[in-house]
């Protein structure tokens, strides 16, 4: 009797334990997430998202070259990484037979694992030393270096998921390969490729390593990809190292605009994602 | 081997004149040296036991087979006197349609979009009147019209299996092929969309040439004019259904149609 009370209250306990364990990791997420927005919300204002940075001390200062930055790089990036990734992640899946498709997939999973302060090392060598200064497009080919695995692997993987019988669909009908590729299998898995660019951008959005000796960061607005840009994570860096009161302020304001993006991203992506598995029969 | 005595050549016009066909996967042949002669705008059954080759052999006729791994084909296939393996297998698919044994419209695309696939994938335009005449004739061919002609703006998807299968056939008919190809195309329907679907094939040999593979005996014998007994490759036996049925000439025929394997 004794026994199974004392088992009773042993599955009891684990099952409180699990449950505690589980909610572990959302722990500090919603902990920085009520940091950052608890700081970095009062800093949010007309000018704070329109102007320049200010020296410290002077007013009205804010990030609106930081966001402008972010979002050209973003997109510089994706212009690069999004044809070479999804046309890689197509010849993985439709075409690598043998070797070289393995020398291809294991490139895109190193790729994934070099620390990102590397390819930032890379962008100044390719580009930044032969042009002689920081660039927008440098820091961008950095970042499109770490987009690129992801896509190519996502791409891969939800054209491995499509069915044979859709490619033959496609084929008996006198349509070539290369056709059914971008008419059939890209238009069928197009909710999940999409998934994974907007998982890739998430990813890059809040690097700074990367921009360090690339982008560099511009206290201008600057919307030539040829000149050094800002970034909010750059300013991030900058602004929170400092011991100005109201740059710290800023350093936080601009972190609440850079997890709203991300954030924004993740949720996009999320409904996209339902979509697949839900009607996207 | 198959021998001369078992072997009929069809009478009346003939659209395929397949000779000493090898298909191989890798080392390993499936088909092995097949000689006949599908006739023109008849029904050509082909039966045998399960792995005895039927879907490799109609496979070659469209040259889908050699796009398996390792896939390769020997012989000759004369479709109106042209050797197919000669020419550009696109333009073999154009003139030899598939329907295959699950249906497999685009998940993508409407019911309109499904029927005009093989011009739209190849990026033929198409006038409005031409594509909406091209949809209807089609789906009238299939059988479906009547029941799709309000929804023809939604997913094909969203069809049921039998209904989806006759788009299948719709979309194969709508770019106007020479010969249909159809492996076990009832084999996942329930028995009242199979009953529509041998209806359809009956009735669509008055324009096309249909070669099928069938499972079942019963629905071979409802649906074909000829019929042709597949065995570990080769090809046993061929003629008119109603002859091979009644007085098979091999005993392995014999021994199939009574049930004993398969
Ligand atoms: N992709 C493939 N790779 C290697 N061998 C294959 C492949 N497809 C089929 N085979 C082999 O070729 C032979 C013929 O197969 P096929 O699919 O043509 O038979 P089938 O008569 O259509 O059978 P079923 O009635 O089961 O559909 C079988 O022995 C099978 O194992
Ligand atoms: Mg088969």
């Amino acid at each position: 009797m004794r026994s199974i009370l004392w088992r009773k209250f042993k599955d009891r306990s684990a099952l409180v334990v699990i449950t505690v364990l589980a909610f572990l990791p959302a722990l500090p997420l919603f902990h920085i997430l009520y940091g950052i927005f608890r700081l970095g919300l009062p800093a949010f204002s007309w000018n704070f998202f329109t102007h320049l940075p200010t020296p410290p001390g002077e007013p009205d200062g804010g990030v609106g070259n930081a966001i402008v930055g972010t979002l050209m790089l973003s997109m510089l990036a994706s212009v690069l990484a999004i044809p070479v990734g999804i046309l890689s992640g197509v010849y993985l899946s439709e075409y690598a037979r043998g070797r070289f498709g393995e020398v291809v997939r294991v490139a895109a999973d190193v790729l994934q694992g070099v620390p990102s302060i590397v390819l930032g090392i890379v962008g100044y060598l390719w580009l930044v030393r032969p042009m002689g200064h920081f660039s927008a497009l440098s820091g961008a080919v950095a970042l499109s270096l770490m987009m690129l695995p992801v896509i190519v692997r996502s791409t891969e993987e939800i054209l491995r998921m499509l069915p044979y019988t859709l490619r033959e669909a496609s084929l008996s009908l006198g349509v070539n390969y290369w056709r059914t590729v971008i008419k059939v299998l890209i238009p069928t898995g197009l909710v999940g490729i999409t998934t994974g660019i907007l998982v890739a951008l998430s990813r890059i959005m809040g690097e700074t390593a990367p921009l360090l000796f690339t982008a560099f960061g511009n206290p201008f607005w600057n919307f030539n990809p040829l000149q050094p840009v800002d970034a909010l994570p750059l300013t991030v860096f900058k602004y929170a190292i400092s011991p100005y009161q109201d740059w710290i302020r800023q350093a936080w304001g601009a972190s609440a605009v850079l997890t709203l993006m991300v954030l924004g991203l993740n949720l996009i992506s999320r409904i996209l994602a339902r979509r697949l598995s839900g009607d996207g029969k | 081997m198959g021998n001369k005595e078992t072997i009929v050549d069809p009478r009346g016009p003939i659209i395929f004149d397949i000779r000493n066909l090898w298909a191989y996967y890798g080392e390993k042949p499936a088909v092995k040296g097949v000689t006949c002669k599908i006739p023109e705008k008849r029904v050509t059954a082909i039966m045998g036991p399960s792995g005895c080759g039927k879907t490799t052999f109609i496979r070659c006729l469209n040259r889908l087979h050699e796009l398996s791994p390792g896939a390769r084909v020997e012989g000759e296939i004369f479709l109106r006197g042209k050797n197919i393996l000669e020419i550009d297998p696109v333009v073999v698919r154009r003139r030899v349609g598939m329907v295959f044994q699950k249906p497999n419209p685009f998940p993508t695309m409407t019911i309109y979009d499904n029927v005009l696939a093989g011009y739209k994938l190849l990026g033929i335009r198409l006038r409005r009147e031409e594509a909406d005449r091209l949809v209807e004739e089609a789906l009238r061919k299939a059988a479906l019209w009547d029941e799709v002609k309000d929804s023809l703006h939604k997913r094909g998807t969203y069809l049921s299996g039998g209904q989806q299968q006759r788009l299948c056939i719709a979309r194969a008919l709508a770019v106007k092929p020479e010969v249909l190809l159809m492996d076990e195309p009832t084999s996942a329907l329930d028995p009242k969309s199979t009953a529509k679907i041998e209806e359809l094939v009956v009735e669509l040999k008055k324009t096309v040439t249909i070669v099928i593979v069938t499972h079942n005996i019963a629905q071979a014998g409802r649906v074909s004019d000829y019929a042709a007994f597949f065995y570990l490759g080769e090809l046993v036996e061929f003629g008119p259904t109603s002859q091979l049925f009644t007085v098979p000439r091999d005993k392995r025929t014999e021994e199939f149609l009574k049930g004993k394997f398969g």
